[in-house]
């Protein structure tokens, strides 16, 4: 990298006296030919400039990693890319010099290999560390949770892995140990529109489901995910997952998500799935629709199914549908001041057991305001049945103010009132602050 | 049972992937026109001069919009999966949106780093670079420079280059036409430039303060000086201290202009304008931000005509 600065300084300064010098004789001769100069250094400019963007995009390319094995190819390519790029912008002579001291970098990161300096720096992931520290009053004998807890902390690493995939991986360090919450590899380039991930993944099941902790409006998750979808981890599992939008009548947005799992999934209280066997494999297909009914208010519907085998046995089944629906409004001129979000999730889960098959229903409402520029507030209301015991029923609410110092931290506090069957009340008071440090990857919509 | 329930949900996937195949229609691509999408407004236009009637050009942010916080919708991808040439900004404005768009769009021709992914920023010359570590403590910098680099007309000039030679290269049957489209564009520009310099010429070395730091390259151009930001750093919201320490700077160094994006909020400003006597302007920093303003030259007469009047109504 080193090399290619000084061999693009040495040209241009060796550019700079020739260009003078021929300034120098012109006006001598010819007094009125000022706009010939003005030209003359307006093209020395745009050369410098292009240079300089060149040099940008040189050490961009450093970043991007060269595939194995076929190294002089990809640089070569490199090359072959930035020259016509360059060629243009210096019209009258120079592009040869230029064009020969790209090559030369570009060789030079090709034998580099990303090993040495700053150029190793540039192959890092994103990486990025999200603090989740929560703080709960009230007493709840059925969910208790700890006073306080640094309850998780996320690290993300974030990639283009290669011009054909890239790579995410999220670890949860929790009170208990590390979790690989998310880990998966993305094939972007994939013919005929689809794209295909592979590892470990928060499966398209509904909305919630896919979304980390952090990016919840929340401090804790609705009560159907706790009783029906697994829990705080919900159905997250080691699989393939294809998706590809639909065509559909313009202006409606539509994708199909089909994913395959081991089968194991949810928290060791609430496992959702158990594979006892290596064909105990689960599924989830989602279905996406989607249309902007005005340039600031939208609608995103989603269907979702989903089917496994439960803790009873191979040949217990339990199967989830889910029906989501989000309806959003953010004026566009006034975007980060407000907006709203409206949301519900319905779940039924049908679940083979001794002696009788468990079918149950549970859903969540919620509404979050922005008030202004840092300040949310938000509410939730719970109902939702037993997954196991079909009878018992859960309800609750809450109430929740957030508030952002700036986009890389928030303090939240929820109210929560939960009425669990059999009449037990509980009235919680919970507080969330929440940092994020590094480069952490936008998230989907 | 165990084998049967294997094969269910095999058959699921499978049913699903075969969906998808039966509704796949061929894409209708009209006779090889280019499909350009972009970004902002701005690349948008300025693909527009050099693309004529070849290509067929859609922004993703409106010009009225904050470009760094657009909403990665999905109709976005409807888009983005059909695109040839994807146009960026780049310098991480679109940071914090694009790269899931780009991800979830399934079009591998647009994938970052592939033949159909443009960042235009390469062609531009880049202003405020931090030098040294750099912190969020300084709030949301943006590492590798300032990205609010379109409102110089040399630097207009050197992306629609840029774009042209790129059109050309994709579709080589139209290169001369490009070539010739930016040939006039340069030349419609210059004559402007003549224009607005000569407006401007009265006001070089006039101080401005501005809502965020999108101005450096206007400024630059124009001989203007940019004393200081209601922001107290970037992207973080004016506080009462700041916005006390800018007034008495506005009063000690005699600068009477506000300038404020269309996407933020006025009151701040509108009480600094009230304390220091100034005179609060809401500039176009995009195409779009207002109906009138359709395109790259009637961007820079519009901001022109308020400065200008702004200006010499502070005299």
């Amino acid at each position: 990298m080193r090399g290619v600065f000084l061999f693009l300084v040495i040209t241009i300064l060796c550019a700079i006296p020739g260009y003078g010098q021929q300034a120098g004789s012109a006006p001598a001769s010819d007094q009125p030919d000022n706009a010939a100069l003005m030209q003359k250094i307006r093209d020395l400019e745009d050369r410098l400039v292009a240079v300089e963007g060149q040099l940008r995009v040189l050490k961009s390319q450093q970043a991007a990693p060269v595939p194995p094995g076929a190294p002089e190819q990809a640089v070569a390519q490199e090359a072959a890319q930035s020259a016509p790029a360059e060629q243009a912008p210096a019209q009258p002579t120079p592009s040869p010099t230029v064009a020969a001291a790209t090559s030369e970098g570009g060789t030079q990161a090709g034998t580099l290999g990303g090993a040495g300096g700053s150029a190793a720096k540039a192959l890092n992931p994103d990486i990025s560390a999200i603090g989740d520290f929560i703080g709960v009053a009230g007493h709840n004998p059925v969910q208790p949770s700890p006073s306080l807890q640094m309850h998780e902390s996320e690290l993300g690493f974030q990639a283009i892995i290669d011009p054909y995939a890239r790579g995410d991986f999220f670890l949860s360090f929790g009170e208990e140990g590390v979790n690989l919450e998310e880990g998966y590899i993305t094939f972007t380039a994939l013919p005929a529109g689809f794209v295909a991930k592979v590892g470990k993944m928060r499966s398209a099941f509904g909305k919630v489901n896919t979304l980390h902790n952090h990016v919840l409006p929340w401090v804790d998750r609705p009560l159907v995910t706790n009783n029906l979808v697994g829990g705080e981890d919900g159905l997250d599992d080691a699989g393939l997952s294809v998706e590809r939008i639909l065509p559909a009548p313009k202006g409606i947005f539509l994708e199909a998500t089909g994913q395959l799992f081991r089968g194991d999934s949810g928290d060791a209280q609430h496992p959702l799935f158990v594979s006892s066997g290596k064909s105990d494999v689960s599924a989830v297909g989602h279905l996406r629709a989607y249309k902007d009914l005005t340039e600031s208010t939208n609608l995103d519907f989603g269907l979702s199914y989903a089917r496994g085998h439960n803790d009873q046995g191979s040949n217990f089944l339990t199967q989830l549908y889910g029906i989501d629906a989000t309806v959003r409004w953010k004026p566009l001129r006034r975007s980060i001041y407000h907006s709203f979000v409206g949301r519900g999730e319905f779940i039924w889960s049908q679940r083979q057991e001794l002696p009788l098959e468990q079918k149950a229903f549970g859903f969540y409402t919620s509404g979050d305001y922005q008030l202004g520029r840092r300040w949310f507030l938000g509410g939730r209301f719970d109902r939702s049945s037993r997954s196991e015991f079909a009878d018992l029923t859960d309800q609750g609410g809450s109430v929740v103010l957030t508030y952002w110092p700036s986009e890389f931290s928030q303090v939240r506090g929820q109210y929560r009132f939960t009425r669990y069957a059999g009449n037990i009340d509980t009235h919680e008071l919970l507080l969330q602050l929440m940092f994020s440090l590094g480069a952490h990857g936008a998230h989907p919509f | 049972m165990k084998i049967r329930s294997t094969v269910r949900s095999f058959g699921v996937l499978a049913g699903l992937a075969l969906l998808a195949g039966m509704i796949l229609s061929p894409v209708a691509a009209e006779a090889k026109k280019l499909n350009v999408v972009t970004a902002t407004t701005d690349m948008a236009a300025l693909a527009q001069e050099v693309g004529g009637d070849k290509v067929s050009i859609d922004s993703i942010a409106k010009g009225y919009q904050d470009p760094h916080f657009v909403e990665a919708k999905p109709s976005f991808l409807l888009k983005l999966r059909q695109a040839d040439l994807l146009i960026v900004v780049g310098l991480q404005l679109e940071i914090g949106w694009l790269p899931p768009l780009i991800t979830q769009s399934g079009n591998a021709r647009v994938q970052v780093g592939a033949n159909g992914y443009l960042d235009a920023s390469q062609f531009a010359e880049i202003l405020d670079v931090p030098q040294g570590t750099v912190t969020r403590a300084m709030g949301d910098v943006h590492p590798l420079g300032n990205p609010h680099y379109w409102l110089d007309p040399d630097n207009g000039r050197r992306i629609a280059r840029g774009i042209a030679n790129k059109f050309a290269e994709m579709d080589p049957s139209d290169g001369a036409y490009f070539q010739q489209r930016f040939q006039d564009f340069d030349k419609r520009l210059s004559s402007a430039e003549q224009k607005w310099n000569t407006e401007m010429k009265a006001y070089r070395g006039r101080k401005v303060v501005t809502y965020h730091r999108s101005f450096p390259n206007f400024a630059k151009y124009f001989g203007l000086e940019v004393i200081g930001y209601v922001e107290p750093r970037p992207g973080i919201p004016p506080t009462p201290s700041h916005t006390i320490e800018i007034i008495q700077q506005m009063k000690r160094e005699n600068c009477r202009v506000v300038l404020v994006e269309p996407y933020f909020d006025l009151k701040t400003p509108q009480s600094i304008g009230r304390e220091a006597n100034a005179q609060v302007v809401v500039y176009l920093p995009s195409v779009g931000g207002e109906k009138q303003v359709t395109n790259y030259f009637e961007l820079f007469d519009y901001d022109i005509g308020l400065l200008t009047k702004a200006f010499s109504a502070t005299q």
